[in-house]
Order: C-alpha cells, then sequence, then structure tokens
C-alpha cells in the first residue's frame, strides 16, 4: 500500500510534471500539426514510455507516476491524454508484456522513447463490448498471415506507425482463436479510413482501420497464436487505470473551473456549497480508486476488479461534475469561448472507451461473487 | 380529468409530427453542423400555423391554446431541438407578451407579421452580466419626451440574428430596482440598434444566437409595452408561459433519444444478443420512458393551467421545465451510452441530442432558478 510518506515523493512528482507541461496546447479539432506538437513535447519529456524498463526507452518509473502524468495531460488537453493512454497502455504494454526480445527491441524502445505513436486495433463495427466476436481474419500462408477486415473507434489511427491487431485464425474457435498481430503503419493492405467525427475527444484521430489482404510477417505473430483473448484482458485491465487517470484529470479541471467561478462570487448560495462539496467528495474517492488501482498494477498482478471500480467511478464523476459545473456557468457554461463546454462533451468519452459503463458493472460484480468464499 | 388528446389536438400531433418527419429530419443534422438558420423550414411552418399558434385569428394566428402549442413544439424538437426553440421563442416570449401586455395598436402591427412568419420575433431580457436576476438589468432607457433612447447590450439572445421584432427589457431607474424596468418592443431597423456575435454554442446551434447591441437606440414612445415599471412583471409571467414550452421541448428531445435508442437496442448484437434483451439496457429504457411520460404529464399539466385561465402556474411551468429538462439530459445521455462508440459520434443523432439537453437546462432560467420558484411557491 501507498505509505504516507511515500506520497509525498509523488506529490512532487505531480509539481514537476505540471511544470514540464505548461505548454501543452489545448485541441478541441483535429490539428495534426499540434497533436504532433504536443506529443513532441512529452516525448522530450519522457512521458511517451512512463512505466516501461530504461533498457527499452522508458523512464522506468510505476503506474501511479503514470497516472499522474495521463491525469495531468488530460486537465489542460483530454483529447492528447487520450492519445498517450492508448499509446501507452494499449500499444506499448502488450508488446513489453507478451513481445519477444527481438520485437520488443524492434518497436517497444521507439514506443516508449516517443520516437514512434502506438495504437491498438480491437474494435470493430460489429466487435464492440463482446470482443470474442471479432471477425478480422487471419489467415496463415508460408511466411505470412494475410489479414482482412476491419476495425473501427482506432485511437491513434493517423499518428501511430505501429499497430498491435487483433483478429481470429478461426472464428468457430471463439476467443480461442483470437491471435495478436504487430502491423506496421507501411504494410501492403493495410490502410487508414476516413476519421470520425465525433462529440469530443475531437483533438485527437480516431479511423477506421483496413485489412486487405494485408501481408503481416510471421516474426510480426505477438505472443502465440490463439493467446490473443487473454493478452486483451490483460492489456484493458491496465487500459482502465489510464482511463480511470484520464475521467480524473478532466473531473479535477471541471472542479477546478467551478472554485474559479464561485470564488468570484461575492455571495455564495447553499446549493453552490452542496455541489462543491459534492464534486470534491467525488474527486477524492475517485483519486483514491484510481491510485489504488495503479499501486495494485505496480505489484505486476491482474487488478481487473480495482480498475473497473476506479474505471466506472472515475468516468462517472468526470461526466457529473463537467454537468454541475455547466449548470453553475449557466450561458458560460455552454459557450464555446469557456472551455467547459468541450470537457463536458469529452468526458462523455471515459463511460464508453476501453469498456463502457455496462461492462465495468459485469466485471465488479463477476469478480465480486469469485471472490465471495 | 382527462388524459386524452382531443380530435383537434390530435390532429395538431400529427400535422406536427408529419411535417418533423418529412422536412425537418433530414436537414436537422446539417443545419446543427453548419449552424445555419433554417430559414425555409420557419417560412413553411408560418404557413402551417405553427408560429402563430398562439394569436388569435384576428390577427392572422390560428388561434389555439397553449396546450397545443405544447404539443406541436415537442414534436417538431423531436427531430431538431434548434426549430423547436425558434417556434417556440417566436410563439410564446415575443407573440405572448404582445397580446397579453400590448395595446391594440401594437397587436394590429406585430401579431399579424409574427403569425404569418413575414417577421420572426426575439426576446431580450439576458444581459452579459445579468443573467438570473432581471430585477438589476444594466440596459438603460431614457425618456427622451418624443421617443426613448435606449443602451446597453443584450446576450445568448435565441432568433437574434434573423428576428425583425423583439421585446427587449430596460430599467429607466436602476434604483428602483425591479419596479424601474420596462419592455419595449424593438424593430430590427431601428436606429442604433446592431447584432453583436453570433454565439457558438455547444447545441441548438441554428438559433441565431445572438448579442443584440443598442447604442442610444431611438424606440418611438407606442413601442412601450405596458406602462413604465411594468417590464419585471411581463417578463416574468412571459417566462411562466413559456417555460411550458421548454418543458415541452425537452420531452421532444427525450423522446427522440429513447426511440433512437429502442431502435439501435433492436438493430446491435453483442455476446450473440440483441442489445435490448440485456436487463441493463431494459431498465434503461424502463427509466427513460417512465420519466419521460412524467415529464410530459407535467408540461401538459401547467399548459391546462394556463389554458383554463388560471391566475398563477409559476410553481407548475417551472416543475414542467426542470423535470423534463432534467429528464432530457439523462436521457440522451442514456440513449448516447446505448449507441456506445457509435452514439460518440455524429453519424448517430443522439450526439446531437446530448448537447442540445444540456441548453435546455440553461436558458429561460436554470433548473437552480426553478427550484427557487418552486420552494416559494410552497412556502408562500
Amino acid at each position: 500500500m501507498l505509505k504516507l510518506n511515500n506520497l509525498k515523493k509523488y506529490l512532487e512528482f505531480q509539481e514537476k510534471v505540471k511544470e514540464n507541461l505548461k505548454n501543452i496546447k489545448e485541441l478541441d479539432d483535429y490539428f495534426p500539426d499540434l497533436l504532433k506538437e504536443n506529443l513532441n513535447l512529452l516525448k522530450d519529456k519522457g512521458y511517451l514510455g512512463v512505466p516501461y524498463p530504461k533498457e527499452y526507452g522508458g523512464l522506468g518509473l510505476d503506474y501511479l507516476h503514470y497516472a499522474i502524468i495521463i491525469e495531468e495531460i488530460s486537465k489542460i488537453c483530454p483529447s492528447t491524454g487520450l492519445a498517450v493512454a492508448a499509446h501507452t497502455s494499449l500499444c506499448s504494454f502488450p508488446i513489453f508484456k507478451y513481445g519477444n526480445e527481438e520485437q520488443k527491441r524492434k518497436y517497444l524502445i521507439p514506443l516508449a522513447k516517443g520516437e514512434k505513436i502506438g495504437a491498438m486495433g480491437l474494435t470493430e463495427p460489429n466487435a464492440g463490448s463482446d470482443a470474442s466476436t471479432i471477425e478480422l481474419q487471419a489467415k496463415k500462408d508460408n511466411n505470412f498471415y494475410i489479414l482482412n477486415g476491419t476495425k473501427r473507434f482506432i485511437t491513434n489511427s493517423q499518428e501511430a506507425e505501429i499497430f498491435v491487431v487483433l483478429g481470429t485464425l478461426d472464428r468457430n474457435l471463439g476467443k480461442k482463436g483470437i491471435t495478436a498481430f504487430i502491423i506496421e503503419k507501411n504494410f501492403k493492405g493495410f490502410t487508414v479510413g476516413k476519421e470520425e467525427d465525433k462529440l469530443g475527444v475531437r483533438g485527437s484521430s480516431t479511423c477506421e482501420l483496413i485489412f486487405e489482404d494485408c501481408l503481416c510477417p510471421k516474426e510480426n505473430l505477438l505472443g502465440k497464436e490463439g493467446e490473443g483473448y487473454k493478452y486483451i484482458m490483460e492489456t484493458l485491465d491496465g487500459g482502465r487505470v489510464s482511463i480511470a487517470a484520464f475521467s480524473l484529470g478532466i473531473a479535477k479541471k471541471a472542479y477546478e473551473m467551478i472554485l474559479e467561478w464561485e470564488a468570484k462570487r461575492e455571495t455564495k448560495s447553499e446549493i453552490v456549497y452542496k455541489i462543491i462539496a459534492e464534486a470534491d467528495t467525488l474527486i477524492e474517492s475517485a483519486s483514491l480508486l484510481t491510485y489504488y488501482s495503479a499501486l495494485l498494477k505496480n505489484q505486476g498482478e491482474r487488478a481487473d476488479k480495482e480498475s473497473a471500480n476506479a474505471k466506472l467511478y472515475a468516468s462517472e464523476a468526470a461526466v457529473k461534475i463537467c454537468d454541475y459545473a455547466i449548470s453553475l456557468y449557466g450561458y458560460y457554461g455552454i459557450n464555446k469561448e469557456v472551455k467547459l463546454e468541450r470537457f463536458f462533451r469529452d468526458a462523455k468519452i471515459c463511460e464508453i472507451g476501453e469498456g463502457t459503463s455496462e461492462i465495468m458493472k459485469l466485471i465488479i460484480a463477476k469478480e465480486a461473487l469469485k471472490n465471495f468464499k | 380529468m382527462d388524459f386524452e388528446l382531443n380530435e383537434n389536438q390530435k390532429l395538431i400531433q400529427d400535422t406536427a409530427r408529419r411535417f418533423a418527419q418529412e422536412k425537418i429530419e433530414p436537414i436537422a443534422s446539417e443545419i446543427d453542423k453548419t449552424g445555419e438558420f433554417p430559414s425555409e423550414i420557419i417560412k413553411e411552418m408560418a404557413e402551417l400555423g405553427l408560429m402563430g399558434m398562439i394569436i388569435p385569428e384576428e390577427y392572422g394566428g390560428a388561434g389555439l391554446d397553449f396546450t397545443s402549442l405544447a404539443i406541436a413544439v415537442e414534436e417538431i424538437s423531436k427531430s431538431s431541438g434548434s426549430i423547436g426553440v425558434i417556434m417556440a421563442v417566436n410563439n410564446s416570449l415575443c407573440a405572448y407578451p404582445i397580446l397579453a401586455f400590448g395595446k391594440e395598436e401594437q397587436k394590429k402591427k406585430y401579431l399579424p407579421l409574427l403569425a404569418t412568419g413575414k417577421a420572426l420575433g426575439a426576446f431580450a431580457l439576458t444581459e452579459p452580466n445579468v443573467g438570473s436576476d432581471p430585477a438589476h438589468l444594466e440596459s438603460t432607457i431614457k425618456d427622451m419626451g418624443d421617443y426613448f433612447l435606449l443602451n446597453g447590450t443584450k446576450r445568448f439572445i435565441t432568433n437574434g440574428g434573423e428576428a425583425k421584432i423583439f421585446v427587449v427589457f430596460a430599467t429607466i431607474d436602476k434604483e428602483k430596482e425591479h419596479k424601474g424596468i420596462c419592455g419595449l418592443i424593438v424593430e430590427r431597423d431601428f436606429e442604433g440598434f446592431s447584432i453583436g456575435k453570433h454565439e457558438d454554442l455547444m447545441g441548438l446551434r441554428s438559433t441565431a444566437n445572438c448579442e443584440l447591441i443598442f447604442e442610444d437606440c431611438k424606440v418611438p414612445k407606442e413601442n412601450l409595452l405596458g406602462n413604465i415599471g411594468e417590464g419585471f412583471k411581463i417578463a416574468l409571467h412571459t417566462l411562466d408561459v413559456s417555460r411550458i414550452d421548454i418543458g415541452a421541448q425537452s420531452v421532444g428531445i427525450a423522446q427522440a433519444a429513447l426511440e433512437k435508442a429502442l431502435t439501435y437496442s433492436k438493430e446491435r448484437k453483442q455476446f450473440g444478443k440483441y442489445l435490448y434483451e440485456f436487463e441493463m439496457i431494459q431498465e434503461m429504457l424502463a427509466d427513460m420512458a417512465t420519466k419521460i411520460q412524467a415529464a410530459r404529464l407535467l408540461v401538459y399539466y401547467a399548459a391546462s393551467l394556463k389554458d383554463k385561465g388560471a391566475p398563477r402556474f409559476s410553481k407548475e411551468s417551472s416543475m414542467a421545465k426542470y423535470f423534463a429538462s432534467q429528464v432530457a439530459v439523462e436521457a440522451t445521455r442514456l440513449a448516447v451510452q446505448i449507441h456506445g462508440g457509435y452514439g460518440y459520434t455524429k453519424d448517430y443523432a443522439v450526439e446531437r441530442y446530448y448537447r442540445d439537453a444540456k441548453c435546455m437546462e440553461i436558458y429561460e432560467g436554470t433548473s437552480e432558478i426553478q427550484k427557487i420558484v418552486i420552494a416559494r411557491s410552497l412556502i408562500s
């Protein structure tokens, strides 16, 4: 557990991160150059490979440091926060965990150093909450796997040069047919489709990935054939910690904006006190859940329930506090000149991305029942 | 007590619904993206009588009641929240105060224009520094003998950029607080009146929501609405009426969200089942439907009080607006949730509903203000 005397170390780190992020730009639409500027700035600070060992180009810090960085980025620019979370947790992680030494040298190092951006291709038009039914077909052919199919809603599509992609060797095998591959952007037969027109996190790219007889060399099989589903589940477990931290960043920013607005008012109503108290308690609880799940991840264990607790609670806190804040700001809250409305739109992805709230509830309840003896 | 719509109301509902489906539905997403004001549609709505529903026939209107207006606003809002509020503002916030407080000449001059769509109406109360407290307006009028001189800035005015007739509130004496507030009918081409910046809002993006700037704007004496110092009363009474429509607009958007969520849950399969087969989804749908029905009944009840000539219905109209707008926010959030990643994109209408819904908790009195109105009525 986190000891109080260690906490000081993290708080000092948080201050340093804030200082380092001063020049991060806020994005509300997809401007590739500006996003690239943000990512370059993060790269220079080492923030694109926080939890990976130094020998692989990472910072060699723990998950709590990583969560703090995601939180702080998302306070300024949720789009960038989401991009970093997807890069670090969804692409670098499975390569770090399941990749062979050669793959780590070739892919993890440039990812962790931030020289290349990563993405994960899991979701498909017909496979969202249920990842076991993915349809992207992988056919073995001598030295290659031939991939055919479409992925959808893939964060970092346009920036990424390295993709961890899930396909199936045989749909009849269900979960046991699912296999992971490392795909490079320039592989033949692989193209990035149209940009989605989204409610929020509009500064990040979200596209379709199209595989038409895409040739993936045999050595780019990640781990073993048929083990992909297991990898996804563990990858998403860590992903949830990052989305909890992302949500927490949005929630804290909206809360700060409430305080900023209300501190200026001469008279304060009890209703305002009530809202502040509720928002504050949501933030404190969401922080504890998020940091706790990060600490569990430090021990290298699965933390399915705890990361789902954190993601569920922090994402709801983000949506609620943005909602409170807009209500207090009135017309200024829904006006684009004040940034609240952007945070309100960005926040809604927290309840959907990397497992909806409904899926979180299923995970939590199943784990709780399993653990009850 | 009768919970059935009468034949005439059913006809109105049917007409508005068909018009919305045929004409508005196909352009609703596009005007949200471009922010374009739907002038052509508004013209057609005027021809159908929708822009002057509560204006008596002698002034060129449809001569209908407020329940009918609420029914129509709900139907129009199911397709476009923006068009729903453009219509509601024209009827309740501009035509209604002229009808209720205007002199005969004012009614004769302005109501036929509003009813026939020759001129669009707006209502200008909110200011950059005055939202929830209209007793302390900063816009001023000065009696110049032959005319009034109007100075000040109004903000967040729905229909502002397109309207020709504005009901504007300003103070003749700040010391007098609410007793100094006056209502005026201001025409777009009065000297000294200009349109400021167009607001870039999260939702209801096609409503020409603008700033209005009055710099020594000359307003003829005969354009005073009611008497000197009656503006506050006029504004509050007008808002009591118009909140019923914001309730109706909220019900419309919430209902549309429910219908879209239902449709989607019958199309989408995950884990080998249609979404509607999941109990968690069923719970969401049941919750949405129950709250929408409750909201609709609150709206109809408030409208029926107004139609029966009840002297006071502030509490009921505030309840309708407060509850229905909250239901709209909840229902649209759940509809996005049910749609998952798809709901987060502009390919599905629920994304727009979610943005539009939040605006309804804000304008014409925030939910906090509604609760104060309700509590005061309970206590007094």
